[in-house]
């Protein structure tokens, strides 16, 4: 156990390493010079090369990655070319949002999936399982885009329950939360269509086992059977794609904050990326990697969880 | 309701109800809350080109010594007066007096003259440096005169300096101009939320605040075209004086809550060619390319009726524009005949099309025009550092659509071969000096309109429409301008009724 999460860590640090100058390699050979970015093309070169000087860009790229690998494992992610601010402190102010976002979402994903999942299995054939699967079906065909204007036509525009966007800050927490509940509903209706489907089938495959014939025939309620003994064994491929569609959600927010215009961390990598703003791009896509990495350490250890078998082998 | 007011009153000591109902925000306090596509990077137009900072800003927290209003005119600012010298070199300025920076300290001669030599030095990251280039000296005269000396007439020299680029900065905050903005205009900046909302209020000490009708000014950045419709017909947003899609006007229009109100920018809209290209720079080419262009289908197609054509580099609603849309009648017989003639057959063309809607839109509907007349165009959409550095710096294309959106800027055509046109026409170069250096109002026209033609005649690219400024505004909201002669929109003359 140990042992596994230590060659977990040392996995974890080489891959952010390896994405970190995949990524600053990346950037510095797209073409787009960030000064002319800021400037704009009524600039001179001389006030271009001015700026390029400011912003450290005329030394050679390996000496700038490295420097920039020096400060980044003290917690100095640099100053943003655009906003002159520090990059970490950009990246604070929107985090919070962000993963509220992703958080509400994933709660919502889960309970969805894992009730929609549960009653199309035990209602296999019949009626419920159909509009589950129909269901499913669309939430899989539908870009969360489209999906996202249907939700503020009807509860922002129409019936005007909720604000169309934005977000108020976290002062007024009852506020800040009804800005999340449309985005974090049409990020959370496409992930557990997915989701539901996964639920279900496992549900199927477990409860064809003689086990749960066996329990049935003690006598225990069928909600017992259900929760107590289907769930837990066909948690394996659930998790296992909670833990991928992490990725997914971390692209779903890019989408999600420009629609809903909420100032969060989407929002900002799509417009760092767009003004060339080298050094926050690098920064932002090094945390979401370690976000992805980390969301897949998570599922590995809750595979031990789940399963005892696993646990007795490492 | 009463009996619990009067417990509160006896329970609570005197001067904590006092600081409570301090508090309490007075209830006639007028909120503007304003939907802006572009979110601001940093708040110092001095140092930063983004639109948007002089959008939000200039006029509003900063001023410059003049001013521009919607017409085009230049109007006094912080200078009061100013006198010209008859060889048009020297300039005397009198400045308000009384004036103070938002954070109280006091605006005097010394410094405009910062702000000038800031913006002038060596170093200097100012993205309009250019217009400085032709000031000799800014000197203190008096503590309330500046006398500024140009090193060779410059007609454009007091529109120039109404721009952001030119905003009076004070010594001691203009380090945190990015994230702080301090000027002396009739709103203080109060908050920003990045990514989010960006918030004025009203400077009670500005020398006509009593004429400011809005007490506290939202800006709320809403990117994507249906957000910010959902958003003004949730009423979340008063006014989105830049609406961001053409095809959803009719929606407002139909709407009686809503005034909408379609204006002109001093946005050219032009398919770019590529002067210096083997093919392109054979006049005959160019001009059948023009001939082939349909105009009213493009600004059907790409902006649904919502733009005015135009047949040269110059804005419809300036007083010297002429009328050039004749120049190059459609006509794909003609275009084909010119092509013959040229010697060119079936010639291939790259499209490079910037990430805007108004280009992205045209460029298919140009595709299909030009392969009329026997032309192949392959479209390649890029993103806009892409486009600076491949278009613009290395002039690595054959035709491109951008709109070039500052005022004056016919003399784009004098830049010589290295800009990106790629035009070279000495002749141009030297008409344009004389509009620059000519003070005569009727010369002045004469050879504007001279420029005009030139350019049009020489087919140095397609010209295709003036950008339009849809505004869409909550009943009730007054004082915008309908159409915009610079980056910035003052807020002191807007109102809304409640």
């Amino acid at each position: 156990m140990t042992l596994l999460i230590l060659r977990r860590l040392l996995g974890f640090a080489l891959t952010l390493l390896a994405i970190s100058a995949a990524v600053f390699f990346l950037m510095n050979v797209l073409p787009g010079d960030p000064a002319m970015v800021i400037l704009g093309i009524e600039s001179t070169e001389d006030a271009r090369a001015a700026l390029r000087d400011q912003l450290g860009l005329n030394d050679p790229v390996i000496w700038r990655y490295l420097a920039w690998l020096g400060g980044a494992v003290q917690g100095d992610f640099g100053v943003s070319y655009s906003f002159k601010v520090p990059v970490a402190e950009l990246i604070a102010e929107r985090l919070p949002m962000t993963l509220a976002l992703a958080g509400l979402a994933t709660v919502v994903t889960v309970a969805l999936a894992l009730v929609l999942g549960v009653y199309a299995a035990t209602h296999h054939g019949r009626a419920g399982d159909w509009a589950v699967m129909a269901f499913s079906q669309l939430g899989i065909a539908i870009p969360a885009f489209w999906l996202s204007m249907l939700l503020v036509i009807l509860f922002a525009v129409t019936l005007r329950w909720l604000p169309p966007g934005g977000f108020p800050g976290w002062d007024d927490p009852i506020a800040a939360l009804r800005a999340l509940i449309l985005p974090a509903t049409a990020l959370a209706l496409v992930q557990s269509a997915v989701l539901a489907r996964v639920t279900r089938s496992a549900m199927l495959e477990v409860m064809r086992q003689t086990y749960i014939r066996t329990a049935t025939a003690t006598g225990l309620s069928p909600a017992r059977v259900m929760w107590r003994h289907a769930l837990p064994n066909a948690l394996v491929p659930i998790v296992t794609i909670i833990g991928m569609q992490v990725a997914n959600l971390v692209t779903g927010t890019i989408v999600i904050e420009n629609v809903f215009y909420l100032p969060g961390l989407g929002r900002l990598v799509f417009q760092a990326i767009s003004n060339r703003d080298l050094i926050t791009v690098q920064a932002m896509v090094t945390l979401f990697a370690a976000i992805v990495v980390t969301a897949n350490f998570l599922v590995d250890l809750a595979y031990l969880w789940i399963d005892p078998r696993l646990r007795a082998r490492t | 309701m009463t009996a619990f007011r009067a417990a509160a009153t006896a329970a609570l000591p005197a001067a904590l109800l006092a600081a409570l109902i301090a508090a309490t925000p007075a209830l006639a306090e007028t909120t503007l809350s304003i939907g802006t596509q572009q979110e601001p990077t940093s708040l110092d137009p001095t140092a930063d080109a983004t639109a948007s900072i002089d959008g939000m800003l200039v006029q509003n927290v900063y001023e410059t010594l003049t001013q521009v209003n919607e017409p085009g005119e230049v109007l006094p600012q912080l200078a009061k007066s100013w006198t010209v010298s008859p060889d048009g070199l020297v300039y005397d300025f009198a400045l308000q007096s009384g004036v103070t920076f938002h954070d109280g300290t006091t605006f005097d001669a010394n410094d405009v003259k910062f702000s000038f030599d800031r913006a002038m030095a060596e170093g200097s990251v100012n993205p309009s440096k250019s217009i400085f280039a032709p000031i000799a000296s800014v000197e203190v005269t008096a503590p309330d005169a500046i006398r500024i000396t140009l090193k060779q007439k410059d007609g454009f020299f007091l529109f120039n300096i109404a721009q952001g680029d030119a905003s009076i900065v004070a010594p001691e905050s203009v380090d945190g101009n990015a994230t702080k903005p301090m000027g002396t205009g009739p709103f203080m900046f109060t908050d920003w939320t990045r990514g989010d909302r960006l918030v004025l209020t009203k400077n009670a000490a500005w020398r006509d605040a009593g004429s400011v009708a809005i007490d506290r000014v939202e800006f709320r950045f809403i990117a994507e075209p249906a957000a910010a419709t959902a958003a003004m017909l949730a009423g979340e947003i008063d006014a989105f004086p830049g609406f961001p899609a053409p095809e959803l006007m009719e929606q407002f229009e139909a709407d009686p809550r809503f005034t909408v109100v379609v204006g002109s920018t001093e946005g050219e809209v032009i398919l770019a060619m590529n002067n210096s290209d083997e093919v392109l720079k054979d006049i005959g080419v160019r001009r059948a390319i023009s001939h082939a262009l349909n105009r009213d289908a493009i600004i059907d197609g790409a902006m649904y009726g919502r733009a005015q054509p135009i047949g040269s580099f110059f804005a419809p609603h300036h007083v010297s524009y002429v009328d050039l849309t004749g120049t190059y009648p459609h006509d794909v017989a003609k275009a084909k005949a010119l092509l013959a003639e040229a010697g060119v057959t079936a010639p291939e063309f790259l499209l490079r099309v910037p990430p805007f809607p108004y280009a992205t839109r045209s460029a298919e509907i140009i595709q299909g025009q030009l392969a009329d007349a026997g032309m192949t165009v392959k479209i390649e959409n890029v993103e806009w550092g892409f486009w600076l550095d491949e278009v613009f710096k290395k002039k690595n294309y054959d035709l491109s659509i951008i709109a070039h959106t500052s005022p004056n800027d016919l003399g784009n055509f004098a830049r010589g071969p290295d800009y990106f046109y790629g035009y070279d026409n000495p002749e141009f170069v030297k008409l344009w000096d004389a509009i620059k250096f000519e003070a005569d109002p009727v010369k002045r026209d004469a050879l504007l309109k001279d420029a005009q033609r030139m350019v049009a005649d020489q087919a140095v690219h397609g010209f295709l429409f003036q950008l339009p400024k849809l505004g869409v505004y909550a009943k009730g909201v007054t004082g915008f301008w309908n159409s915009s002669p610079v980056l910035y929109q003052p807020l002191a003359t807007v109102a809304k009724a409640n």
